[in-house]
C-alpha cells in the first residue's frame, strides 16, 4: 500500500474532489460536519492536544468534542476556496482508503490510538509531499486555533485574558 | 466608551449592508473606490473634500469599537481575510490581511515608517519613478503624519520589545524605536483584533468618517466582481452582494456607474479586479512581482515574565541588517517584535503532543522576535503572483528560493544571537524540525545546518505588495507614478499593490503618502480645479 501512495494521491484527490462537491457545495449557509467527519477529528485532536488534554475518560471526551464544534465553526467561517480545499482533505481522511494509504491508520479513526495518530501526524509533518504538510498544517492550525479560543483554555498557560473593564 | 461610527450611524450616515438588499440595484456617483483600507480611506476623504460624489465599497463588513472585544474567535472571522489564516498556493506563507471597513488599517500594530529613501531612490533609477523623490514625497508624509496622529510612543516599551532593545544593545546593534498612529492610547496591546478605546487613528476613525460626513456612500459585504469597459474607458462596475455571514454570495447584484473608477482592493485584490475583469495588459505585467516581505520567526523563553500580549505590540526596531549589503545585493531584513495572543502563537508554533503543550505552557514567559526579508530588490527576488483560482477569487503563488533561505538563515542567527544576549534560557526558530536551542553556541551550529524549505521553517506575512506596480511606460508597469491605469482613461489604482518593490518597512504610511499625493492629482483632474500646491 505505501509504495502507491503517491499514485494514490493522484487519484485520490480526484476522487476525494467529487466526494466533496456532494457534500461540501450544497453547503448554502453553513454545513455541520458528517459523524465521519466529527470521528476523525476527535483522534486528530486527541493526539495534536494530548499534551493539553487530560487522561482518558469523560472530561477528556467532553473537551475534543468542544474543540470539534470549535473546528465547525472555523471552517464555515472560511471563504469557500478554504471551505472546498478542506472539504477534499477531510472527503479522502474519511474514507476507510484514504485513511489507510494516505494516513496510514489501519483501524477505524474511533479505534485508533493517540500513538497511531502522532505517527500519521508526524510523517505528514514531515512528508516530502508539500500537499500532505500542507494538510498536517490545516490540521494543526484547525485544532489548536479551536482549542485555544476557548477562554476555559487559558488559565493551563497562564494568560489572563483580555483586559477587563469599563469599555 | 462613545462609539463614533455608530453615533455617524445613528445621524444618517449613508451606510448600505448589501447583505440586507431585497433586490439589485444600479446606482450612479463621480467616483466608484474598491477597498476601504489604507488606499481607499484616503482616497474617499480627498476626493469627497473636492467635491466630488463618492462611493466606496467593501466585503468585508462595517464594524467598530461597541464590537471590538479583544477576542482573537471574534476578531479574525470578523475582521480578516480567510479569518486570518489566507495562504499562498502551496500553504507555505500565511498571510495576516484585514477584511473589514478600513481593511488592514482596523487591524494593523500601528507602525508608521516613511517609504525609505533608498527604496524611492531605487524605483527612480529602476522603474523611472522621477517624481517620487524623498524630497517631493516628505510633504506629503508630513500631511497624513500630521492627520493620523503619527508620533513618538514615548510609553515605555513592553517586555516583549524590551528584550528585542535589551540584545541587541549588548550586541552593539542599533535599536530605534517605532512612531505609532495613536491618540490617547491606553497601551493595552489589543491592536490586531480592532481597537477597543478608539485610540488608533485607522482609516475607520478618521478618513472614512470624514468622507461620510460629506455625504459618501458606504457599501459592505458587497463584492466587486468585474470593471465593464469599453473603448479605453469604464462604464461600471458589476458587485455582487454577499450573505451576513460574509462568505456566500447572496444572489442580488448591484451595479455602479461613474466618471472615474479607483482600484483599492490591496495587492491581491487589486490584482484580482483588473485580471477578472480582462482589462487590457498586453505586457503580461498584471499580478507579477507582488511581495510579501516574508517573516521568519524565533521564539525565546526568558528567565521572566514577558506577557507579550499586553502593551503596545511594536515599539522598538532595528534596520542594522537591512544597512549590511546593497540593496540590490543578499535580501536584509528588519528586525521587530509581534503581540502573542494564545490563538495566534498557538497556531504558529511548531510541533503538537506534550513538545507543543511545554512550549504553550510557558507561554507568559515567550518572547518573540520577527525578521521581515525585504523582497523584491536582488535579481533573484521576483516575488509572487496573483492568478485567478476556480470562481475567479484571487490565489497567490509565491516561490520561496534559495535568495529567501539565504536571507531567512542569516535572521534566524541574528534572532537567536539577541534573544541569548537578552538572557534567554532557550531559543527555538519556528521551524518543524528546530529543537530548542539551550545556549547561543548551540543556536548557532544548529540554525547552521537546518533544512531550510516551504512547510518546514514557518513563513508568514503581514504586508502585501505589489501585482499592479508603477512605472514611467507600460513596458514596465500597470500604472504610472500617479497611480493612473496605461490602458483605461479612468482608472486609477490607488493602494499597496502600486509598489514596484517591497519597501523594507510597514507599510502604511507608504500606502497613505503615496495615495495622498495621487488622489490630490484625480481630485484636481476631475474637480477642473487647480492641482494642490504642495508637488
Amino acid at each position: 500500500m505505501r509504495l502507491s501512495r503517491r499514485q494514490f494521491i493522484k487519484t485520490g484527490l480526484a476522487g476525494g474532489l467529487l466526494l466533496s462537491f456532494a457534500g461540501w457545495l450544497n453547503a448554502a449557509g453553513g454545513r455541520q460536519l458528517s459523524s465521519g467527519e466529527r470521528e476523525m477529528l476527535a483522534a486528530i485532536c486527541g493526539a495534536l492536544l494530548d499534551g493539553a488534554l487530560p487522561p482518558a475518560g469523560d472530561e477528556r471526551r467532553r473537551l475534543v468534542a468542544l474543540t470539534v464544534d470549535g473546528i465547525g465553526t472555523t471552517i464555515a467561517g472560511l471563504s469557500l476556496a478554504s471551505q472546498r480545499e478542506i472539504g477534499e482533505l477531510f472527503g479522502l481522511l474519511v474514507s476507510a482508503p484514504g485513511r489507510m494509504a494516505l494516513a496510514g491508520v489501519g483501524r477505524p479513526w474511533r479505534e485508533a490510538t493517540v500513538g497511531e495518530v502522532s505517527e500519521f501526524l508526524q510523517s505528514w509533518r514531515t512528508s516530502r509531499l508539500t500537499l500532505l504538510q500542507g494538510a498536517y498544517g490545516a490540521l494543526h492550525d484547525l485544532s489548536f486555533g479551536a482549542w485555544y479560543a476557548r477562554p476555559d483554555t487559558w488559565e493551563a498557560i497562564a494568560y489572563p485574558g483580555p483586559p477587563r473593564g469599563n469599555f | 466608551m462613545h462609539d463614533p461610527i455608530r453615533a455617524g450611524l445613528a445621524a444618517g450616515w449613508k451606510h448600505v449592508d448589501a447583505s440586507t438588499l431585497g433586490k439589485g440595484q444600479t446606482v450612479e456617483a463621480d467616483v466608484v473606490i474598491v477597498g476601504s483600507g489604507a488606499g481607499g480611506g484616503v482616497t474617499a476623504d480627498i476626493l469627497s473634500a473636492a467635491g466630488l460624489r463618492v462611493i466606496l465599497v467593501e466585503e468585508g463588513p462595517l464594524r467598530s469599537s461597541t464590537d471590538f472585544r479583544m477576542r482573537e474567535s471574534d476578531a479574525y472571522p470578523e475582521l480578516y481575510q480567510d479569518s486570518a489564516a489566507r495562504k499562498t498556493a502551496d500553504k507555505a506563507i500565511n498571510i495576516l490581511q484585514g477584511r473589514c471597513v478600513g481593511g488592514s488599517t482596523t487591524v494593523n500594530w500601528t507602525s508608521s515608517f516613511r517609504t525609505p529613501p533608498e527604496v524611492l531612490a531605487y524605483w527612480q533609477r529602476h522603474f523611472g519613478l522621477r517624481q517620487l523623490s524623498a524630497e517631493a514625497m516628505s510633504s506629503w508624509f508630513a500631511v497624513m503624519e500630521h492627520k493620523l496622529w503619527v508620533r513618538p510612543w514615548e510609553t515605555p516599551p513592553n517586555q516583549n520589545n524590551r528584550v528585542l532593545g535589551s540584545g541587541a544593545e549588548k550586541l552593539g546593534i542599533p535599536i530605534d524605536a517605532i512612531r505609532r498612529n495613536v491618540k490617547g492610547c491606553w497601551n493595552l496591546g489589543y491592536c490586531g483584533m480592532g481597537c477597543p478605546t478608539n485610540a488608533k487613528q485607522s482609516m475607520l476613525l478618521t478618513a472614512i468618517p470624514a468622507a461620510l460626513n460629506r455625504g459618501a456612500t458606504l457599501y459592505t459585504r458587497l463584492r466587486a466582481e468585474r470593471l465593464r469597459f469599453s473603448g479605453g474607458r469604464i462604464s461600471a462596475l458589476d458587485c455582487m452582494a454577499l450573505r451576513p455571514d460574509g462568505i456566500h454570495p447572496s444572489g442580488k447584484r448591484v451595479q455602479l456607474r461613474a466618471r472615474h473608477f479607483v482600484s483599492a482592493a490591496g495587492a491581491i485584490g487589486s490584482p484580482a479586479l483588473l485580471l477578472r475583469s480582462g482589462v487590457p495588459d498586453p505586457h503580461r505585467l498584471l499580478g507579477k512581482r507582488t511581495f510579501l516581505h516574508p517573516v521568519v520567526i524565533s521564539s525565546a523563553l526568558m528567565p521572566e515574565r514577558v506577557d507579550a500580549y499586553a502593551g503596545a505590540p511594536q515599539t522598538l526596531y532595528s534596520d542594522f541588517f537591512l544597512q549590511q549589503a546593497a540593496i540590490d545585493g543578499p535580501l536584509g531584513f528588519k528586525l521587530e517584535t509581534p503581540p502573542l495572543h494564545p490563538v495566534l502563537y498557538a497556531t504558529t508554533l511548531q510541533g503538537f503532543g506534550a513538545a507543543h503543550q511545554a512550549l504553550m505552557r510557558e507561554f507568559t514567559r515567550v518572547n518573540v522576535i520577527l525578521a521581515l526579508l525585504r523582497d523584491g530588490f536582488n535579481p533573484e527576488s521576483q516575488g509572487g503572483q496573483v492568478r485567478l483560482g476556480r470562481d475567479g477569487l484571487p490565489v497567490l503563488d509565491y516561490p520561496l528560493g534559495e535568495v529567501i533561505w539565504e536571507a531567512a538563515r542569516r535572521a534566524l542567527l541574528a534572532m537567536a544571537e539577541i534573544q541569548f544576549a537578552a538572557g534567554a534560557r532557550a531559543v527555538t526558530p519556528v521551524h518543524e524540525t528546530a529543537p530548542l536551542y539551550s545556549s547561543w553556541a548551540q543556536a548557532k551550529k544548529g540554525i547552521a545546518e537546518l533544512p531550510l524549505k516551504p512547510l518546514l521553517c514557518r513563513v508568514v506575512s503581514a504586508h502585501v505588495m505589489g501585482g499592479c506596480g508603477m512605472a514611467d511606460a507600460p513596458q514596465r508597469g500597470v500604472v504610472d507614478h500617479r497611480g493612473r491605469h496605461f490602458w483605461l482613461g479612468n482608472l486609477s489604482v490607488l493602494d499597496g499593490s502600486v509598489f514596484p518593490t517591497s519597501l523594507g518597512a510597514n507599510p502604511q504610511l507608504s500606502i497613505y503618502g503615496l495615495v495622498a499625493r495621487n488622489a490630490s492629482l484625480l481630485a484636481a483632474d476631475l474637480s477642473g480645479r487647480p492641482p494642490p500646491l504642495i508637488p
